[in-house]
């Protein structure tokens, strides 16, 4: 699981059209060193041999989206009033923390932060292996009556957000839920729209993208990794 | 995985993400809806040669909360020829498409052949005097959950180890977990064999009690005596029955527990029982999340290593 | 008439090729190699076929086979009367022929068990007309095999099929007087006990042996005591009564002991062990698949050596195969609800030369003592030589059987003779092949198949 897997997000993972990432998949993309330099990685792991690894968000970069989506947040909510973050694992979570540090700073207000598991609510778990069940810790406040905030690092398919609807309302009923996403890299495959977006990033299928997360990978980075050796 | 047939066949790895997947799925016991639309469209059939409403009834509820279709097949009664109807009843769960066969009989080895047999996964619910591998699971569940770890600690298994689907599965399962674990018993009611095990031998109850982290009693049939095994209940019970002056030689960390169903005043006093360091109520509780994991990991993917194999 | 045939160039006992010529039942001459066709009998059996008085004589190739006297299997199960499902006298002997055999003792455990004249003599004579093989009968000791009196042996022993060896195989004569009034009784005929030893009361529920695998396992187990304890009490029986009993199956190394034991003693005590004992042993248990299970038990990696030893220097007399057929159901179940046995006279002699020829201990000498010549002496066969080399001399009868020592076969155990098939050794490759198997004479297998 800790690979960055790969799998064109309706079929199955084997052949040509499973060089994409899934949505989900990317996240767990894995520790191999982080190169700055556009050309300079080897591939993000042993099962991706030959791609090429492009930085589109430096460190520096994912700081400013971060800060702005929070402002974004504290805007569109007036000022965090009854929000709960909740972050879908593995690095929804630590974005989510990320997301209430700044709001913190920003207005000096404490969003309640939680993680939400949605794998249990995949359509999808007959396609591939059993998949590791992650945390679901939901915030002492509950999510009844309040604004929810599912923190994701990236938007694909749509279908980890569907589940983790799913997820969420077994939990209670939000008064709204609304989507913040690092990466928006398009190919909806339902019609999901992020509420936050840091990045909108036009891919393609062969394409995959990783988020880096200090917290997890040890450093922070958004990268494309091109499947295709030219 | 494709089968849980025994715990001596599991590795670390396989035990460890039981117990953590078991973990996420006693979390969602909290939630306010405890159905998961996971299993849907599989079916899990409850094969159950030999009455066990408590086990049986704890797969029942953890199939149903993946919102598996569950099918209860008691095949008890057809005591002359069980041999056929064990075959002849695997094909006929074949016909019926069962994805999962929990399987609990009274011959060991059982599900080994059932499992070879069907397609679907086989589980061990219980097989004759050799394993009950979610038992031993879920007793390893509730010691992490009470004592936070399982690597390091002294685990004493008493009672009638000779035949003890419980006592093989838990010595095989702590001891992957790093646990150390002691049988005490009368010599009679201990595996000739045993010198193979990876256990300390003990016939002194009261000597190993200090020591342990972990006590978990055996039920003792009474018809035991009769063949022998030992002289008479009373004399069994002030030798290995854990009571409450026995139970307080024990440290105060220490979990007392047992797989059910207990025969107080034989081999466990009331007070015992009932006391806060037993177990006994949340070993049910957990067996459910067990039951959860055990069946989300072999029912929970395309099950694509099954078809290849 | 039957014709004459000559057997080229083959190896008796594994020494100088030979042409063997078999006429009229008998080993008619015996010439070096090539030599066979311009003896004396050929060129008459020629004659009389140009004329047209006689058929031709039939040359049979055997270059680069082992000659062997015929196999004498001590221990058979053939199901008929009963279970003629699982094997009947017909399928059994053609197993038994394709397996080198022309002697098989059929033990007693039918249904009706042969406990009277009338079933051994019917067992006789349905060996007589299937005729693959001779089929010695075994009487039971005991009425019904049920271990409470004696079964008329006598009348057994005067029968048309000459009853020489008494078993309740399957079961144990527990009883000690009983054991003992069984084996004096037996000594107006010299007839012998074959007793299959199994304490009842250590072996209740028993299913594997007795020890680390069984602990694992959750097999109740078969103590090897349970076999040695028998065994020491009717050697000192035998040797007080001064009779002749025969241990079944010996299955562990204390067993080996303790016949060693009464052998220096004197007492006329001999002793069969199993292809399966020689070679299997209890791991195989692990699958939970009976087609491992077999009573007495698979044991440990130190008594098939002990086994092997034994069998080497005489301490085990001979190999018997206690071929057990049994029908899928009794088989394709859970391994407690199973019925031990396994299948043997097909592979028997494979697997002595895997364990004992190819390991050293056994010269193709020592093969045709332990597989022929010795459980013929035990269960009284006529006809057979003294020593291993005269079985090929001219004047004795043609009872042999041909083996290729280089051949290696898969065994499949859909495609045995046997009616069953449940074979622990499927899918195995296994060493020798029969060619041909010759009863007094006449071919019962030639070219690997049932003539």
């Amino acid at each position: 699981m800790a690979s960055a897997a790969q799998g064109d997000p309706a079929r199955n993972t084997t052949g040509r059209t499973g060089r994409t990432a899934r949505p989900r998949d990317e996240l767990r993309a894995g520790t191999a060193d982080v190169s700055s330099t556009p050309t300079g990685s080897e591939g993000l792991t042993g099962s991706e041999g030959l791609g090429i690894t492009r930085t589109v968000l430096s460190a520096a970069d994912m700081n400013r989206v971060v800060s702005r989506m929070a402002h974004q947040v504290l805007e569109k909510t007036s000022g965090g009033d009854g929000v709960v973050l909740l972050g879908i694992p593995t690095r929804g979570v630590p974005l989510a923390e990320r997301l209430a540090r700044r709001v913190a700073a920003v207005e000096g207000v404490t969003l309640p932060v939680g993680s939400l598991d949605p794998t249990m609510y995949r359509d999808d778990l007959r396609l591939r292996g059993v998949r590791p069940l992650e945390v679901t810790e939901i915030p002492d406040c509950g999510v009844d009556g309040m604004v929810v905030v599912l923190v994701d690092d990236v938007l694909y398919s749509g279908r980890t957000v569907r589940a983790a609807l799913d997820a969420l309302s077994a939990y209670g009923r939000p008064r709204a839920v609304q989507l913040a996403v690092l990466v928006d890299r398009g190919h909806r495959e339902l019609p999901i729209r992020a509420d936050y977006v840091g990045k909108n990033m036009p891919t393609s299928r062969r394409e995959s993208v990783a988020v880096r997360l200090r917290e997890v990978d040890g450093a922070d980075a958004v990268l494309i990794v091109s499947s295709d050796a030219p | 995985m494709n089968h849980l047939l025994s715990t001596a066949d599991l590795k670390l790895d396989d035990a460890l993400l039981v117990l953590d997947t078991a973990d996420r799925m006693a979390r969602v016991a909290d939630a306010p809806v405890r159905k998961l639309p996971t299993l849907r469209g599989r079916t899990v059939v409850n094969l159950f040669f030999e009455d066990s409403t408590r086990t049986r009834t704890s797969f029942e509820v953890a199939a149903k909360r993946l919102s598996a279709d569950v099918i209860n097949f008691s095949a008890r009664g057809s005591s002359v020829s069980k041999g056929e109807s064990l075959k002849d009843t695997a094909q006929t769960l074949e016909a019926m498409g069962a994805d999962a066969v929990v399987c609990r009989h009274p011959a060991s080895g059982a599900p080994h052949r059932l499992a070879s047999w069907v397609r679907g996964s086989v589980v061990n619910a219980g097989d004759g005097t050799h394993e009950h591998p979610t038992q031993a699971l879920l007793d390893a569940f509730t010691i992490r959950r009470r004592l936070g770890r399982l690597d390091g600690l002294a685990v004493t298994i008493v009672g009638d180890v000779l035949h003890s689907r419980v006592a093989r599965s838990n010595v095989w399962l702590l001891t992957t977990l790093g646990a150390r674990v002691t049988v005490v018993a009368p010599p009679t009611l201990l595996p000739l064999g045993i010198s193979g095990w990876p256990v300390e031998v003990s016939y002194d109850l009261e000597s190993v009690l200090p020591k342990s982290d972990v006590v978990m009693m055996l039920r003792v049939q009474r018809e035991r005596m009769s063949a022998a095994f030992f002289p008479t209940e009373r004399e069994y019970s002030r030798r290995y029955g854990l009571d409450a002056d026995r139970a307080a030689l024990m440290p105060e960390h220490a979990l007392v527990m047992h797989p059910g169903p207990m025969v107080r005043g034989m081999e466990i006093a009331s007070s015992v029982a009932d006391s806060p360091r037993s177990t006994v109520v949340e070993q049910v509780a957990n067996g459910v999340s067990v039951r959860m994991a055990v069946l989300y990991l072999l029912l929970g993917g395309s099950g694509a290593e099954r078809e290849s194999s | 008439m039957t014709s004459v045939i000559v057997v080229r160039g083959v190896r008796p006992l594994g020494g100088d090729a030979r042409d063997l010529v078999i006429a009229d039942g008998t080993i008619a001459a015996v010439a070096p190699a090539g030599g066979g066709e311009r003896t004396g009998v050929v060129a008459e059996a020629a004659a009389g076929s140009a004329d047209g008085t006689r058929p031709a004589p039939l040359v049979v190739d055997a270059t680069g086979l082992v000659a062997l006297p015929g196999l004498v299997d001590l221990h058979t199960h053939l199901r008929e009367p009963g279970r003629e499902d699982a094997e009947t006298v017909d399928s059994g002997t053609r197993a038994a022929a394709l397996g080198g055999y022309t002697t098989v003792f059929a033990m007693a455990n039918t249904d009706p068990v042969a406990d009277t004249a009338g079933v051994v003599e019917q067992v006789w004579r349905l060996g007589q007309d299937a005729g693959h093989c001779d089929v010695r009968p075994v009487g039971a000791v005991t009425r019904g095999l049920a271990g409470e009196r004696l079964a008329e042996l006598g009348a057994m022993a005067s029968s048309a099929a000459a009853v020489r060896m008494f078993s309740d195989d399957g079961h144990c004569v527990s009883d000690a007087l009983l054991m003992r009034r069984a084996l004096e009784y037996v000594k107006a005929f010299d007839g012998v006990i074959a007793q299959h030893a199994e304490e009842p009361r250590l072996t209740a529920g028993a299913q594997m042996n007795e020890g680390a695998m069984a602990a694992r396992l959750g097999l109740p187990g078969w103590p090897a005591v349970a076999e040695e304890a028998i065994i020491a009490r009717d050697a000192l029986l035998t040797g007080h009564v001064g009779s002749r009993l025969h241990i079944c199956h010996v299955s562990t190394a204390g067993s080996v002991e303790l016949i060693r034991w009464a052998k220096a003693k004197g007492w006329r005590v001999t002793a069969e062990v199993t292809p399966h004992h020689l070679l299997l042993t209890e791991e195989l248990v692990a699958s939970y698949d009976p087609v491992y299970k077999v009573n007495p038990p698979l044991r440990t990696e130190a008594d098939t050596e002990a086994l092997r030893a034994g069998l080497a220097d005489g301490t085990i007399d001979c190999v018997a195969t206690d071929h057990a057929p049994h029908a899928s159901e009794d088989k394709e179940t859970e391994w407690a609800a199973a019925r031990p046995g396994m299948l043997g006279l097909e592979t028997a002699l494979s697997i002595v030369i895997q364990t004992m020829v190819e390991t050293g201990r056994l010269d193709w000498a020592g093969v045709a003592d332990r597989m022929a010549l010795a459980p013929a002496r035990i269960g009284a066969v006529a006809d057979m030589p003294r020593d291993p080399a005269s079985f090929a001399q001219v004047g004795v009868p043609a009872t042999l059987t041909l083996l290729d020592p280089e051949a290696r076969r898969v065994i499949d155990p859909l495609a045995v003779a046997s009616r069953s098939s449940n074979t622990p050794y499927g899918g195995r490759t296994l060493p020798g092949a029969i060619r041909a198997t010759f009863l007094r004479g006449r071919p019962t297998v030639l070219d690997g198949k049932i003539i």
